[in-house]
């Protein structure tokens, strides 16, 4: 007999067994973790869509916010522009104003310069003119012979330090000592002022005898680097100064030193003596002395 | 040669008899839920899986999948009953490849009692889902001088299922005896594999046949021709 119905029962009994016990253990767990794993799943694609929906209105956000900068940047940037250029602009102007001005201003100069040294020389050329005149005038000697006189007169007068200065320099040089002068001087003024230089010194040295046409009305003697000057520029100088003034054309600053002297082109009136400036002074007050009374000594 | 395991007696006390088909069935049914249970007891839900996880979601969601299409709405209340035969008798026939083991499918005994199992469920799930009445109903369907082919063809088929079964088993287990005595060496192994092709078909037969018989009770309407639902598989018959 194939069939043994005790098995038969038996094999019925434990497949119903067997059934129960897979859907328990296998059928349910599994059905249940892929339940499970579905809902995650949608979970996870409906966070991620709401994710997505979020990126795209904050990109949205992003880009009109990056819009609206990029505007007003080229708003800013074309507005700082502008700006730049009136500034720039405004500068140049500035500067050409400026430039205009200074040029105006050096030519305004320039005039008043040629102007000051055309008064000048007229002024120096009408006071020697009268100087000469009032002391051809006035006296029995002639305008040299008293230029003569009043440089030797000072040379005699000379003390102190400024007298032992030049002394030591008529001494120490082998050159013989120069006398310059604007005009030609006679043998006997020569040996007058030879022995007047010799006596008062106390010195034997040689002398030369020199014209120089550019000191008008100068005389000077010089040896060793040491120089003894006479000249009426000192008074012109003042003369001319006082003209300056009245007709208030010249602010004190404009007119240099040196332009003054070059202006003047005429000897130096003070005594110059380059390390010391000490024999300058009696020279002058004697010159203004000269200038002012021509006539007291003849 | 035993054309039946159940001439293998281990002990009997009057008509209970303890032999190879059940105690092999028991081993199968201990095999079968310790493996599922040592899978199943640390299941994850992430969406990275455990391979033998991913293998047993492949089976269970490919008998669901089976079982809804033959047609049936809701799988989940047949899984317990359809997948278990279905597996029963896959791991009993897959089983066979190991030496000395002999298939519970290949007892007349054991297919019998599968084939009363779905001669009895296909009224009980038929009733569940639609009441005595309907049921019954559906006997006397199209004309009620249907009645008695319609329980001639209820019995004809349970036994048909049964006999089909075991004759495959039991068919395959024996050729393989057969030509074990006559051709030892290299043939039984391609028939060893031809056995186990057949009794994975059997088992897809036995369940899907179940499934049809169920279907068609819970359905209320004419038995639908297995051939035609389940296409692609002319065989099956």
């Amino acid at each position: 007999m194939l069939i043994n119905w005790f098995t038969v029962v038996a094999q019925a009994i434990n497949f119903l067994i067997l059934a129960w016990l897979l859907k328990r253990f296998l059928f349910k767990p599994i059905l249940h973790v892929i339940d499970e794993r579905a809902k995650g799943i949608a979970a996870q694609f409906a966070e991620a869509e709401a994710k997505k929906t979020l990126a795209q209105t904050e990109r949205d956000d992003f880009q009109h916010k990056n819009e609206t900068f990029d505007r007003d940047r080229a708003a800013l940037l074309q507005k700082a522009e502008a700006e730049a250029e009136r500034r720039r602009l405004l500068e140049l102007a500035h500067h050409e104003a400026d430039a205009v001005r200074a040029k105006r201003h050096e030519s305004l100069r320039i005039e008043q310069r040629g102007l000051s040294q055309e008064i000048g020389r007229w002024v120096q050329k009408e006071v020697f003119a009268i100087t000469r005149k009032t002391l051809a005038d006035l006296a029995a000697a002639n305008l040299e012979e008293r230029i003569v006189a009043v440089f030797l007169e000072h040379v005699r007068s000379l003390s102190g330090e400024a007298k032992d200065q030049m002394t030591a320099a008529l001494t120490t040089s082998a050159d013989p000592a120069r006398i310059r002068s604007a005009f030609d001087l006679p043998p006997a003024q020569r040996a007058t002022i030879e022995n007047a230089v010799k006596q008062s010194f106390a010195v034997e040295t040689r002398f030369e005898f020199e014209t120089a046409p550019e000191l008008i009305g100068g005389i000077e003697l010089s040896k060793g680097g040491r120089k003894l000057a006479w000249s009426i520029a000192d008074y012109l100088g003042t003369l001319e100064k006082s003209a300056r003034e009245l007709m208030h054309q010249d602010p004190p600053q404009a007119p240099k030193p040196e332009d003054k002297a070059k202006t003047d082109s005429k000897p130096d009136p003070k005594l110059e003596s380059k390390p010391k400036a000490g024999p300058v002074r009696e020279p002058r007050s004697d010159l203004a002395a000269a200038g002012m009374a021509p006539k007291a000594n003849p | 040669m035993r054309l039946s395991p159940d001439d293998l007696i281990f002990w009997r006390h009057g008509f209970v008899v303890l032999n190879s088909t059940i105690l092999t069935t028991w081993l199968l049914m201990l095999g079968m839920t310790i493996g599922s249970w040592l899978i199943t007891r640390k299941l994850v839900t992430e969406s990275r899986i455990p391979r033998w996880q991913g293998f047993l979601e492949i089976v269970v969601t490919s008998i669901e999948s089976q079982i809804q299409e033959v047609g049936l709405r809701d799988p989940e209340k047949y899984l317990g009953f359809l997948g278990g035969l279905f597996l029963f008798i896959a791991v009993s026939n897959l089983c066979a490849i190991l030496p000395g083991y002999e298939p519970p499918t290949g007892s007349l005994s054991t297919t019998s009692a599968l084939a009363i199992s779905v001669f009895l469920a296909t009224p009980f799930f038929g009733v569940l889902d639609q009441g005595w009445r309907g049921y019954l109903a559906s006997y006397l369907k199209p004309t009620p001088f249907m009645l008695p082919f319609n329980v001639l063809s209820e019995i004809s088929r349970t036994f048909a299922l049964a006999i089909r079964l075991f004759g495959n088993v039991m068919s395959g287990t024996m050729i393989v005896g057969i030509l074990l005595s006559i051709t030892p060496l290299v043939f039984p192994i391609f028939m060893n594999l031809l056995g186990l092709l057949t009794g994975m078909v059997q088992a897809y037969i036995f369940s899907i046949l179940a499934t049809v018989y169920i279907a068609a009770a819970t359905r209320g309407g004419e038995e639908p021709d297995p051939i035609t639902t389940t296409k692609g598989h002319p065989w099956k018959a």
